[in-house]
């Protein structure tokens, strides 16, 4: 037995066990919910302008959830899902990336994506699945991804990535290059498999990911209490030799701050780091959740008093690096944008009938040519049953 | 008799078994308190305590792990897989373990009384994460069987046969029917055969196959097609693994035609198995090839959804090109 492997403390003579809950976890916070930042706090590398970035797109973040759901509920889209209340988590983690580092996400940190700078007419235009969708419409609405700003698309399955951001880290480290992966899950996906695949594989061949986990309190109605033992995810990243930490999720300057440090260790030791973000889910799952069957409004209220954007503005307004004047024409703008995108992406074309048979692989095989020209010659035979391709061969 | 959806006839007859055998078990991501994502397992842990109905952590590989040691040691577990789409971490478990359980052992042990639920299909602007039909992959597996049920009757009394079977059972439940479809429904126990295809409509030029939701597709198109003076025999296969070849070649040695449609794809899909079998039992019988209507060889499309599937005028189609070969 190699003595690093093992870290045996005493030799007992009458059985002695630890318990579960014996790894003690400390919780990094910064900032406090009026604004003001615990003294002796280590700040993160921010300027005014990286600080003003960031608060723009979490108010953008909040806005377009907002919008969606309304539009949702007016039967204009099929399908959304929000991050109310824990967009510090996502925005916050991009914000303490480089652009060149990988960020593989599960489907709740769109505000990863909008930081790198994904335009509202992407966004809009994915969850109308029209003919300007990246994805060329064939994933439900909020399954982004964009290869120019190095967010993998996301897929549906909980969990997939993060053995996968292992290997894509385990292959930046090999090629020398100047980038980490990151990559998201929620305390639910960490009950999968691959969560445990991905971080003991992440630990012994020495990649230099970045395993975020926003632990928001609920996996659909599932609360955290039935879903882990246990202290928390943190105390799994212990139990695989990752190093971990916990923070506030709805502290933005704490999860940046982590995720900065996380950063540069990873890239200097090759190896992993685990954040575990701690929020709440403040919305539904999704838009076809309803919360009022599995917890209280008398829960919620408690977490809407730590709302992470009214505390990162609290911040902003105590910098003077932001005042109410542009707080008001900021999302005033912003709710007109994303209304009047809605508007235009809406009405753009379904994709083209040929993408039924691109990208299944590389190239169409032969198979697949003859079954969309007697996909054609049907739709051309009942155009009016096809309307989104019928007439626009 | 009383008017359900599919999902009260599911409740119910999960309540049947509950209440019958203190040994059988509800359990899956969400099933507990909130009754599962679609609300199937609704009441059961209220009536029958946590420690029978409960949420599971999100993992099912787990689930079904944990059911099979349930069932090898004699609780009788009915485990609920959120979407078929979410079943292949459970891949494992259900193909080299469930399934091969008495076989490796020489019966010394079995997970006979194991049933697996899970959602599937499409027609519910789902992509393709929650609209797939995996019946396929699973009819590949000796040990096991493959139960997809059309209606709420079909339903209740499948899952109560599931349940009973002393084989593990992977019990596919058409979502995009389980509140479209209603009807009457015995609130009494009952059970279907497991195995038995059913005739639902007698006809003497061409048989129509399907299962699950495909079937009120396939009943589309024989009533266009019975416009134009097409009489058509119409089959629900019921069981997929075991399948009734008999009923089948029956009414393929009468018709003398076979579709069979499915929603998976075209490629190795059961109705590629059907199809073989047919050829062989019926070859002199048979006036045309035998034509299969089934989704395209790519994954479960979003936008194109329309264009994508099987749907009645692919069919009525297809039964034309049968008929006038």
């Amino acid at each position: 037995m190699s003595s690093e492997l093992y870290n045996d403390g005493p030799v007992v003579h009458t059985p002695t066990f630890i318990d579960g809950t014996s790894v003690e976890i400390p919780e990094l916070k910064i900032l406090k919910q009026d604004g003001s930042v615990y003294e002796g706090s280590d700040m993160p590398d921010m300027d005014e302008k990286l600080a003003v970035k960031v608060y723009k797109t979490l108010a953008f973040h909040r806005v377009l959830d907002e919008r969606m759901v309304a539009s949702q509920r007016q039967g204009r889209l099929s399908f959304y899902m929000t991050a109310l209340g824990e967009e510090a988590a996502s925005v916050g983690g991009a914000a303490g990336l480089k652009s060149q580092d990988m960020i593989m996400s599960q489907y709740r940190e769109q505000g990863a994506l909008m930081f790198r700078g994904f335009s509202l007419e992407d966004f809009m235009n994915q969850m109308f699945s029209n003919e300007k969708d990246l994805g060329k419409g064939r994933q439900m609405p909020i399954h982004y991804g964009s290869n120019e700003l190095n967010y993998m698309t996301v897929s549906s399955p909980l969990g997939t990535q993060i053995p996968q951001a292992t290997g894509y880290a385990y292959g930046q480290k090999l090629q020398g290059l100047d980038e980490v992966t990151l990559c998201y899950f929620g305390e639910g996906a960490a009950s999968e498999g691959d969560f445990h695949a991905g971080l003991n594989m992440a630990a012994v061949q020495e990649a230099p990911v970045i395993f975020f986990c926003r632990n928001n309190g609920y996996a659909i109605s599932t609360p955290a209490d039935e879903q882990f033992k246990g202290n928390g995810i943190a105390s799994r990243g212990v139990g695989y030799g990752v190093k971990t930490i916990r923070v506030d999720g709805n502290d933005i300057l704490a999860v940046i701050k982590a995720t900065q440090i996380a950063r540069v260790y990873a890239l200097k030791e090759n190896a992993p780091v685990l954040i575990e973000a701690m929020s709440y889910r403040l919305g539904a799952h999704s838009t076809s959740d309803d919360p009022s069957g599995y917890r209280t409004r008398e829960e919620e209220a408690k977490w809407q008093e730590n709302d992470p954007i009214l505390r990162m503005k609290n911040w902003m307004l105590a910098q003077n690096w932001w005042d109410e004047e542009q707080e008001k024409t900021l999302f005033d703008d912003l709710r007109e944008k994303v209304l009047a995108q809605v508007k235009v992406s809406e009405k753009i074309n379904k994709p083209h009938i040929d993408t039924l048979i691109t990208d299944v692989y590389d190239t169409p095989s032969i198979q697949l040519e003859q079954q969309l020209a007697q996909v054609k010659a049907h739709v051309k035979k009942y155009p009016e049953a096809y309307p989104f391709t019928a007439g626009k061969f | 008799m009383a008017q359900m959806n599919m999902l009260h006839a599911i409740n119910n007859a999960l309540d049947i078994a509950m209440s019958e055998d203190n040994s059988t078990l509800c359990f899956g991501e969400d099933v507990g308190h909130f009754g599962g994502v679609f609300r199937a397992t609704s009441g059961l842990q209220d009536k029958y305590g946590k420690a029978r109905c409960f949420n599971t952590p999100l993992v099912e590989q787990g689930i079904i792990g944990f059911a099979n040691g349930l069932a090898a040691q004699g609780s009788r577990p009915i485990a609920e897989i959120q979407f078929a789409d979410y079943i292949f971490p459970a891949f494992d478990q259900i193909v080299n373990e469930a399934a091969k359980f008495r076989y490796r052992s020489g019966n010394e042990f079995d997970v006979g009384k194991l049933t697996i639920r899970a959602p599937y299909g499409g027609g519910i602007a789902g992509g393709l994460y929650h609209s797939q039909s995996p019946e396929a992959y699973f009819a590949h597996t000796p040990g096991l069987k493959v139960v997809i049920p059309r209606n709420p009757y079909q339903a209740k009394g499948l899952l109560l046969a599931s349940i009973r079977d002393d084989n593990p059972v992977i019990f596919f439940e058409p979502k995009r029917l389980y509140r479209a479809s209603v009807g009457e429904v015995p609130e009494e126990d009952y059970q279907l055969p497991i195995g038995k295809a059913e005739v639902l409509q007698t006809g003497s030029d061409i048989t129509l196959l399907a299962w699950g939701a495909q079937m009120e597709i396939l009943q589309q198109a024989a009533d266009l097609a019975a416009n134009d003076g097409v009489s058509c025999e119409v089959i629900d296969l019921r069981s997929i693994l075991p399948w009734d070849v008999e009923t089948i070649a029956n009414s393929v040695m009468k018709t003398g035609r076979l579709l069979v449609s499915q929603e998976a794809p075209l490629t190795a899909g059961f109705a590629s198995e059907i199809a073989a079998t047919i050829q062989q039992e019926c070859f002199l019988h048979l006036e045309s090839p035998v034509e299969r209507v089934c989704g395209l060889d790519t994954p479960y499309p979003l936008a194109l959804e329309k264009e994508y599937v099987a749907d009645h005028l692919k069919i009525y189609e297809a039964i034309k090109r049968s008929v006038q070969f």
